[in-house]
């Protein structure tokens, strides 16, 4: 959690900087919906992701060099500069995509999770999408789809209670993403999206329930997202009080309260893990910056993949 | 060899396809019982079984993202939407999702699946079941089309593009869906991206896909009768373009209609005609034409949708007028 953590923010300095272009969205805050989840899967399972990547990808596995390479443009990212931070993807690691369109990514998890069952794996797959999606089309077709199919897939909210700008109950009746269940026959569950130990002991179990052939679940993860919808936004939707009063729901310090007063680390333990953090982070910039750029004539690979069955 | 319908070589590659590769599977809305809604998937649901040939809930968005998903994990979905004219519901997963897949993956990631879609008028379908939106697909760098004219070409373009790592739009024209033709027995290929010269002349060259072939060799016929010899150019595949072929018959004629079904603005044929012009200028005795649809959508009453359809009737007197021109060097 405090590699992400570290991470984003390092992101978003070298951002206001100038050195990472594009649109960023950050995920402070929200580190426990992934690393939870992503430490309940088994490196084959694989995962979809949304505009606010960052976060899946390493919690996925996925190299803290690559990513800071994707995020400012160079050759050695993860997709060759040509994604950056909305179109990650890393097959390595069973991450299907960050996706640019909300709700996009749903249709392709259960797809995914098809594929599973066409070529006899025990894969399963999580599919991250946020709040802002449940009011998409895209999102109650696929809940549909993988309940009729009863297909090896859970789909994971993380509710940061924003869509943009909009509150959730602006724009919806329904007070619950996890409401929306009922309508597929599909079971579902809200837990506390800032306590990551309850977010792996719930979908581990959701997980183990999909690979059992038992179908798909729905879980909402309450959180919040403590940086604005995107770096450089105004954030001026959001009370003061609300974004303080997260604050002290942090998911990190929460775990590492938990962890010393459990007796699980030392104090001095906490600190050189996150000297270690830092470190990873200050390598993963270092690499990147001293990286080179694609070569202009990159631009026009990769449109099209080159082989047919067995070829490529 | 044998006879059989434009429908049903269609089904046969399915057949030989998923025999051949486990990975294979069609998807998609009455494909399984029903048999599709012009019969090409029929039988495939007794012999493959529900696993292989999955009949859907209509969710366009749904079943075109779940095909999506599954062949980048490495399946190879055949997916059926029954209507091009549907696209609309699914659209960002074609061109967002599926298009886009290997591209910004920086080419770790394939998408090998077909989506089959019919497209075309005459049935008096109307506005929403009749449309040829097939330059859509050819303005999205990453998407192949496909638009075969024939039994011979459907049969073996399909198997070339279920092979194929690459999202194939499959465009089937319903009103060739019962044309008749010899069709070879076992699997073989006719490579995308190739044109074939559908009748060899030499005086003017008609350029045209799917349902307007048939049109264009049915006035090559008539013409030659008033001593008119003309090329027809089957392109098979809109994207990528045979180019090559095109500008040889050009070369050769100096002469260039353009005829197809959908509507003139924007469609393919602007781009044929602007290549053409902007390669082959020093070839041509004359500006090149386009032959298409007045730019309506597709009505419904018999008299109406003749209207939309008038290439097919207008097609002789263009390639007449364009013989009559000649001025070399225009």
């Amino acid at each position: 959690m405090r590699l992400l953590r570290v991470s984003d923010e390092r992101v978003a300095e070298r951002a206001r900087r100038g050195e990472v272009p594009g649109l960023l969205h950050l995920g402070v805050g929200e580190e426990a919906v992934a690393v939870g989840a992503c430490a309940a899967l088994r490196p084959e399972d694989k995962i979809t992701s949304t505009h606010r990547a960052h976060g899946h990808f390493l919690a996925k596995g996925g190299s803290p060099k690559v990513l800071m390479a994707e995020l400012y443009g160079k050759e050695a990212g993860c997709c060759r500069g040509k994604g950056g931070s909305m179109h990650l993807v890393d097959m390595n690691i069973g991450f299907l995509g960050a996706n640019g369109v909300v709700g996009a990514g749903l249709p392709i998890a259960v797809g995914a999770a098809l594929g599973a069952r066409i070529k006899g794996e025990d894969w399963v797959v999580v599919c991250f999408f946020g709040d802002g999606a449940n009011n998409e089309g895209a999102f109650h077709e696929s809940l549909n789809l993988a309940a009729v199919w009863n297909l090896p897939v859970v789909f994971l909210c993380e509710n940061n209670q924003y869509g943009i700008s909009q509150s959730i109950l602006s724009q919806q009746k329904v007070a619950n993403v996890a409401d929306r269940a009922v309508s597929y026959d599909l079971p579902s569950q809200i837990i506390d999206g800032n306590d990551v130990l309850a977010v792996f002991g719930t979908i581990s179990k959701a997980i183990d329930a999909a690979r059992q052939g038992k179908g798909p679940t729905l879980v909402e993860c309450m959180t919040y997202r403590i940086s604005g919808h995107y770096e450089g936004d105004s954030d001026a939707y959001r009370d003061l009080g609300e974004v303080a009063a997260w604050l002290q729901n942090d998911p990190i310090q929460r775990f590492q309260d938990f962890l010393l007063n459990q007796g699980v680390l030392l104090p001095e333990e906490v600190e050189s893990l996150f000297r270690n953090v830092d470190t990873t982070v200050d390598e993963a910039v270092a690499f990147a910056t001293g990286a080179p750029y694609p070569t202009p004539d990159k631009a026009e690979k990769h449109v099209y993949a080159p082989g047919k069955r067995g070829t490529s | 060899m044998t006879i059989m319908t434009y429908a049903q070589a269609l089904n046969g590659a399915h057949s030989i396809a998923m025999k051949d590769d486990p990975l294979v599977f069609a998807i998609g809305q009455d494909i399984g019982s029903y048999g599709g809604y012009y019969g090409v998937t029929a039988g495939l649901l007794e012999t493959f079984g529900k696993e292989r040939v999955l009949d859907t809930p209509i969710s366009e968005i749904a079943i075109t993202g779940a095909s999506v998903g599954a062949a980048v994990v490495g399946t190879r979905p055949i997916l059926e939407i029954g209507f091009v004219d549907f696209v609309g519901t699914c659209w960002d997963q074609i061109f967002n999702q599926a298009a886009k897949f290997c591209y910004m993956s920086g080419g770790q990631a394939r998408v090998p699946m077909v989506i089959r879609m019919a497209c075309g008028a005459g049935l008096a379908y109307g506005v929403h079941h009749s449309q040829s939106l097939e330059a859509w697909f050819t303005h999205i760098p990453g998407l192949k089309v496909v638009m075969p004219s024939t039994p011979i070409d459907a049969k073996g373009l399909l198997l070339s593009a279920i092979e194929d790592d690459n999202p194939v739009i499959f465009l089937e024209h319903k009103f060739l869906y019962n044309q008749q033709g010899e069709v070879p027995d076992g699997p073989y290929r006719i490579p995308i991206g190739k044109a074939h010269i559908a009748r060899k002349g030499k005086d003017v060259t008609i350029v045209a896909w799917s349902r307007a072939v048939h049109w264009a060799l049915a006035t090559a016929e008539e013409l030659a009768n008033d001593g008119i010899d003309c090329e027809v150019v089957d392109l098979r595949t809109l994207s990528p373009l045979d180019e090559a072929t095109v500008a040889h018959s050009v070369e050769k004629t100096g002469r260039v209609v353009v005829c197809h079904e959908a509507c003139l603005t924007g469609g393919f044929g602007a781009e044929i005609v602007a290549r053409v012009t902007e390669k082959f200028f020093d070839s041509l005795e004359a500006p090149p034409v386009r032959v298409a649809a007045p730019d309506i959508p597709v009505p419904s009453s018999r008299p109406l949708e003749n209207e939309y359809l008038r290439p097919e009737r207008r097609l002789s007197d263009a390639v007449r007028n364009l013989n009559a021109v000649s001025h070399r060097r225009i």
